[in-house]
């Protein structure tokens, strides 16, 4: 008996111990990469990244033309993709139900969710690309909308499901039609959860960098034409990491440190108004 | 003013009616939009592999050949690259997704959980190709100074496994692709694997509990045999997002196209085929043939995903069957 009781005990400890072990392995990496952005990338910042543009191979000059194209990709991206996601997850929420259409619908999202974005860069080099016949900042943004789709969809579905229907039937009874209901009174009650969704969805794909590379591509000048090819942050970091050149590397770090930094700052601010949104209900 | 008051709120009612079709409308087609979209991937994907998909048929799949100067592509390579990857990525992700889920769910006092459960799922917010900045800068020269010699003495000599172990220690290659795509997954199995502990009902834990059960015991033949098949779909997704990752796994896998025993020689993934190659294809054939690769890709994780889904669904309805 005891030492069957002293086996199990030990069987306990050390897996334990194991799950302890597992969260230090964890969290050793996220620490590891997150070190290496931050001393790398700060060694690298200089006011010339913000008013120069990339620079010729073995040149200095800045990332302005990549920062901007960056903002001007992901923000056209965000004005294409967060009304027609609220939309198709209002249409999951409130209209489709348990229907076939919209168990199907939410089946594919889930899975589009997840689908490498390498294919959907394919996808919109066939459909746009090649139909303009050339790379162009449009066929990126609309590259990174279908990305950032799925997770508006998602998670403005879950949150308005969160809404108690005694509202909605509050709403109804006074005599509101349907679509006055939802646009006034459901969409408040879940708007900070909304908007998380949109917020991970942007920082979801402030990063990629696979689907601009067949879309976008780069452009080493300073272009705000949508119907040319445009330089974005995540294509010169890969250019410029992938070169011999080490002026090139640094300026791959810069970038890196700053995209990490937006990332995760907008990551946490979503989170801080998710769980607000949680406490609300 | 001799307009009748039912007038009025009959044109009124008319028109809210006609703006809750529209609305309705709206949201529907949106929703559609989802299906399109798939659809469209698929149709696209087909109409631009079509020339490689008759030039080489089925034999595509298993051909080793890629060759732009002779025109004759074959998918094994990358198709090999790709799994074996993303298997050194579950060998990785799984036992350690396992442990920190448990940690999350059993071990950790609550004040601990969250912010370990947000750190770990920070993982999952580094965009990929920071992931792959890291890895070729900093990961692989540990790799080759320290690990992969040390793996070469150690195993190197010993039989069937020795093989993994060959060749000059470059720090890229499938090895280092695998061991980053495994810390890249570890957040989706885990934070699934969480969930789905979590929603072990409480009173038989606490019966096991009860009857002198210890945490190891309540989560070895309680929790697991009540999620497993939660756990598994957990597993699968996190396969999904590894055999479709790109930029981490092209900076350091080394993209040459040979498949070999070794772990260490460098190889190809169906992704760091494309993310290098379709931009500078020499020929319709060449990119034809490249669209063919992501076909490939996107069927694969389609079926991968879907068995995950699937696997959750069903967790999902029996749990709500139950309550």
């Amino acid at each position: 008996m005891g030492l069957r009781y002293f086996r199990r005990r030990s069987v306990n400890i050390v897996s334990l111990t194991g799950s302890l072990l597992a969260t230090i392995f964890g969290l050793f990496w996220l620490f590891w990469i997150l070190w290496t952005t931050v001393s790398y990338g700060i060694a690298a910042l200089d006011w010339n990244l913000f008013h120069q543009n990339t620079p010729a191979p073995g040149g200095i000059g800045g990332l302005a033309n990549a920062i901007v194209g960056s903002l001007i990709m992901v923000g056209l991206a965000t004005v294409i993709g967060t009304p027609v996601g609220i939309l198709a997850g209002t249409y999951l929420a409130e209209y489709g139900g348990r229907s076939w259409v919209a168990g199907t619908i939410r089946f594919i999202n889930d899975i589009l969710l997840s689908a490498p974005s390498i294919i959907i860069g394919l996808f919109v080099y066939e459909l746009v690309v090649v139909s303009m016949g050339h790379f162009s900042a449009l066929a990126g943004a609309i590259a990174l909308a279908i990305i950032m789709l799925p997770v508006v969809i998602r998670t403005t579905e879950e949150m308005l499901r969160l809404v108690p229907n005694t509202l909605r039937e509050a709403t109804l009874a006074l005599g509101a039609p349907r679509w006055k209901m939802i646009s006034l009174v459901a969409y408040r009650a879940a708007l900070s959860g909304i908007l998380t969704g949109v917020l991970l969805a942007i920082a979801r794909i402030a990063g990629e960098t696979a689907p601009l590379l067949f879309t976008a591509l780069s452009n080493q000048f300073w272009s705000t034409d949508l119907m040319q090819p445009m330089a974005n942050l995540p294509v010169v970091i890969f250019q410029f990491a992938m070169s011999p050149y080490s002026e090139w590397h640094t300026l791959a770090w810069a970038g890196s440190l700053l995209i990490t930094l937006s990332v995760l700052i907008l990551s946490i601010v979503a989170r801080a108004l998710l769980s607000k949104a949680q406490m609300d209900h | 003013m001799n307009m009748g008051g039912s007038h009025i709120s009959d044109s009124i009612s008319a028109r809210q009616r006609l703006m809750d079709r529209f609305f309705q409308a709206l949201t529907t087609g949106s929703a559609w939009l989802v299906l399109v979209i798939l659809a469209g991937i698929i149709v696209s994907l087909f109409v631009g592999g079509w020339q490689a998909l008759v030039a080489f048929g089925p034999k595509f799949l298993v051909t080793d050949e890629w060759n732009p100067v002779t025109e004759r592509f074959g998918a094994l390579v990358p198709i090999y690259g790709t799994l074996i990857s993303s298997l050194i990525a579950l060998l990785i992700a799984v036992p350690m997704s396992f442990g920190i889920a448990i940690f999350l769910t059993e071990v950790a006092p609550d004040w601990m959980r969250r912010p370990i459960g947000t750190a770990i799922e920070l993982l999952a917010a580094i965009p990929s190709i920071i992931y792959g900045m890291w890895g070729l800068f900093v990961f692989a020269p540990v790799m080759s100074q320290h690990v992969q010699p040390w793996l070469q003495t150690r195993f190197g000599d010993t039989p069937l496994i020795g093989a993994l172990f060959q060749g000059a220690p470059l720090g890229i290659g499938m090895l280092p692709a695998g061991i980053i795509l495994g810390i890249m997954i570890i957040p989706y199995i885990t934070a699934l694997m969480r969930d789905v502990f979590l929603t072990t009902p409480k009173f038989l834990k606490e019966s096991a509990y009860g009857v002198g059960a210890t945490h190891w015991e309540v989560v070895w033949n309680v929790v697991l045999p009540y999620t497993r098949v939660g756990a598994v779909g957990g597993i699968f997704l996190g396969l999904g997002r590894a055999l479709g990752e790109t930029m981490a796994v092209t900076f350091v896998i080394g993209n040459t196209h040979r498949m070999s025993a070794s772990l260490f020689e460098p190889g190809n993934s169906i992704a760091s085929t494309l993310a290098n190659e379709f931009n500078e294809a020499v020929g319709d054939m060449h990119t034809s043939a490249l669209i063919a690769l992501g076909l490939v890709l996107f069927m694969i994780t389609f079926i991968v995903l879907a068995l995950a889904k699937l696997l959750l669904l069903g967790l999902e309805s029996r749990d709500s069957a139950k309550s």
